[in-house]
């Protein structure tokens, strides 16, 4: 297990190194002089060459890249254009509250998403599966950011009940500071895992070993929790943790509108700012984060499916390749 | 002429539409899509003939005396903050939203579909440096992609399109070279090869032709996405700028006039959901055609 973990780690460096230079790239395309954006209008010709050299702006990109990636493994990011502070450290502030949401986010549609799913695949094709299905269909199609609106409409504005905006300090006000972003960013995924939890079960709810337990005189909540849920959960954590990308999306639509003080928020201020040492940090960030995601996702699987464990004991390169 | 010599004479197309109008939702879906597009089509026709005076008096010209008012008899979806008729707004988004969704995925199809069979069809050396090419790019969440690439190119139409474009070429890349991988080891394709069929024709002679099914499907639903990440770019100040109606930035400018009137936020969302609820419930409809045992 543990030279599986090593193994995916490794093969990982080269995807971050590409996801690094693609967005290193694509952001050394922005049109204007950033010489010119930290020193203002004002500043003459010679500073502003100066401050070209300062900041390697004189070098070809790929050069600068390799700087970037030095000074990124030594946790550097550069500075951040608009006020000078490390981007670093700007991330590593925001970075807990982005993931607060997202983790809460997640914890809505699993709570929300599996018993409904497991619910609706028992009792396939009864009113119940199909206006399940129905409000699905609606969540996955809401633009998550209008439900956000909605939710802050009628729940802050309306029924005045919850904070429409900011973080609260302290539990409670966390908490329930947190309700509406977390509703927003989660139900979306929600939508999802229904349906992936519905289709899953679905398949395995007809097999033989099903009548077998039954017969044996299981009861149903066990044949339900030990039988079906731990033999469909494997997709169901796939559309989980596909679906953490999106959240990480989501979270710059979501925390804008709650003004939720977390990366989402920061990185679309950068964009409007033109701050771009900020926002490739965050990207990179973001995506950094996201391969982890996957990679516990891929670790998870093992956890779940004693058979793919007993597959790497085997022989740990057959599966290694594929995954 | 017997029924089974009936059925046999039907096309694959005859038989998925065949099948495709059985399911109601999905037809639903697909009659409301057909009156988006011919909603769209004709404000197009209307500005080309009014040489744009409808829009400009009724879509862009403001009223702020009567700015936020309600849903009314003479406005029936009410005024925004600029006291600007909704309804016609909304009427005048379609197109934005639909086309350029439509666009951006039909770009990445061709993109992805192009990389995805030469990886699958060759592959070796080339599947490898192109698929580990599309695992970066996967690596990136497609929204925050998109984003990266409109701030650095900064926000026009053209702009928001290779965004939402190149986000989603990964993922019709990937389903692409699936299905190449499965039909380029089927007989008919030794049959064509063995008769001296070069490699180009059977790729898009024999091969590409069987692997559309997956595509179309994938295509359907890639719509849906690209019109909401079209709608988030633009709420976030990204993508369509205004004055031009565009339902995410209709609801970006509402946000600070949340307060004074509901029918300004419910809207635009309304229609954002309404079109990509059509696409998903015609893509599992087409997805379940194409495929009938994939229903359950």
């Amino acid at each position: 297990m543990a030279k599986y973990i090593v193994r995916r780690l490794v093969m990982m460096i080269p995807v971050l190194i590409g996801v690094t230079f693609i967005v290193f790239f694509i952001m050394s395309l922005t049109p204007g002089d950033p010489a010119a954006i930290i020193l203002g209008d004002q500043a003459s010709a010679e500073t502003l060459a100066l401050k070209r050299i300062e900041l390697g702006l004189d070098k070809p990109l790929l050069v600068r890249y390799a700087t970037y990636m030095g000074n990124l493994v030594k946790g550097d990011l550069g500075r951040s254009y608009r006020n000078q502070i490390s981007v670093a450290s700007q991330v590593w502030d925001k970075f807990p509250n982005t993931a607060i949401l997202a983790i809460a986010g997640i914890l809505v549609a699993l709570l929300i998403g599996i018993p409904i799913g497991i619910l609706s695949a028992k009792k396939q094709y009864t009113a119940m599966d199909n206006s399940a299905m129905v409000l699905s269909l609606v969540g996955v199609s809401m633009p998550n950011f209008w439900l956000g609106l909605l939710l802050s409409l009628f729940f802050a504005l309306k029924l005045g009940w919850l904070p429409s905006q900011g973080m609260g300090r302290g539990f409670w006000p966390l908490l329930r500071s947190l309700i509406l972003p977390a509703l927003t960013l989660g139900t979306g995924a929600a939508a999802t895992v229904v349906r992936m939890t519905r289709s899953s079960m679905l398949e395995v709810i007809r097999q033989d070993y099903i009548s077998t337990a039954r017969a044996k005189g299981i009861t149903e909540k066990q044949i339900t929790k030990k039988h079906m849920l731990k033999n469909a959960l494997i997709p169901i954590v796939t559309a989980v943790g596909l679906q953490f990308g999106q959240l990480l999306g989501g979270a710059m639509l979501t925390e804008t509108i709650f003004s939720w003080p977390g990366l989402g928020r920061l990185m679309v201020d950068s964009i409007t700012s033109k701050d771009i040492p900020m926002v490739l940090g965050s990207v990179i960030f973001m995506a950094v984060m996201f391969s982890f995601v996957n990679l516990l996702v891929d670790i998870l699987y093992a956890f779940l499916d004693p058979r793919i464990k007993s597959q790497y004991k085997r022989s740990p390169s057959r599966r290694g390749v594929d995954v | 002429m017997s029924e089974t010599e009936k059925r046999k004479q039907r096309t694959l197309a005859a038989e998925t539409w065949r099948r495709f109008k059985k399911n109601r939702l999905a037809f639903a879906g697909m009659i409301v899509l057909i009156c988006l597009v011919l909603i769209a089509l004709s404000t197009i026709v209307i500005d080309l003939v009014t040489d744009k005076a409808i829009y400009d008096a009724y879509v862009i010209k403001q009223n702020l005396r009567m700015r936020l008012q309600g849903p009314s008899k003479e406005h029936i979806f009410g005024l925004d903050e600029f006291g600007r008729d909704i309804f016609m707004r909304m009427i005048w988004a379609v197109r934005y939203s639909l086309f350029m969704g439509t666009i951006a995925i039909a770009l990445s199809t061709i993109a992805g579909g192009l990389l995805g069979s030469l990886a699958g069809y060759y592959g070796k050396v080339t599947d490898n440096v192109i698929m580990r090419f599309m695992d970066v790019l996967l690596a990136i969440p497609s929204m925050l992609l998109a984003t990266a690439i409109v701030a650095a190119l900064g926000t026009s139409l053209t702009n928001v399109l290779i965004a939402i474009a190149i986000s989603y070429v990964p993922t019709f890349a990937r389903t692409v070279r699936a299905s190449v991988l499965t039909i380029k080891d089927q007989e008919y394709i030794e049959a064509a090869r063995a008769l001296g069929a070069s490699d180009s024709r059977i790729l898009f002679k024999y091969i590409l032709p069987n692997s559309m099914a997956p595509l179309i499907v994938q295509a359907t639903l890639g719509v849906a996405g690209a019109i909401l990440s079209i709608a988030g770019l633009s709420f976030l100040g990204l993508g369509i700028q205004p004055p031009t109606p565009e339902w995410g930035s209709m609801l970006s400018s509402a946000r600070a006039y949340i307060r004074e009137g509901w029918h300004i936020t419910v809207i635009p969302g309304l229609g954002i959901m309404i079109t990509i609820l059509s696409l998903n419930v015609m893509g599992d409809g087409l997805r379940d055609a194409l495929d009938p045992r994939l229903k359950k």
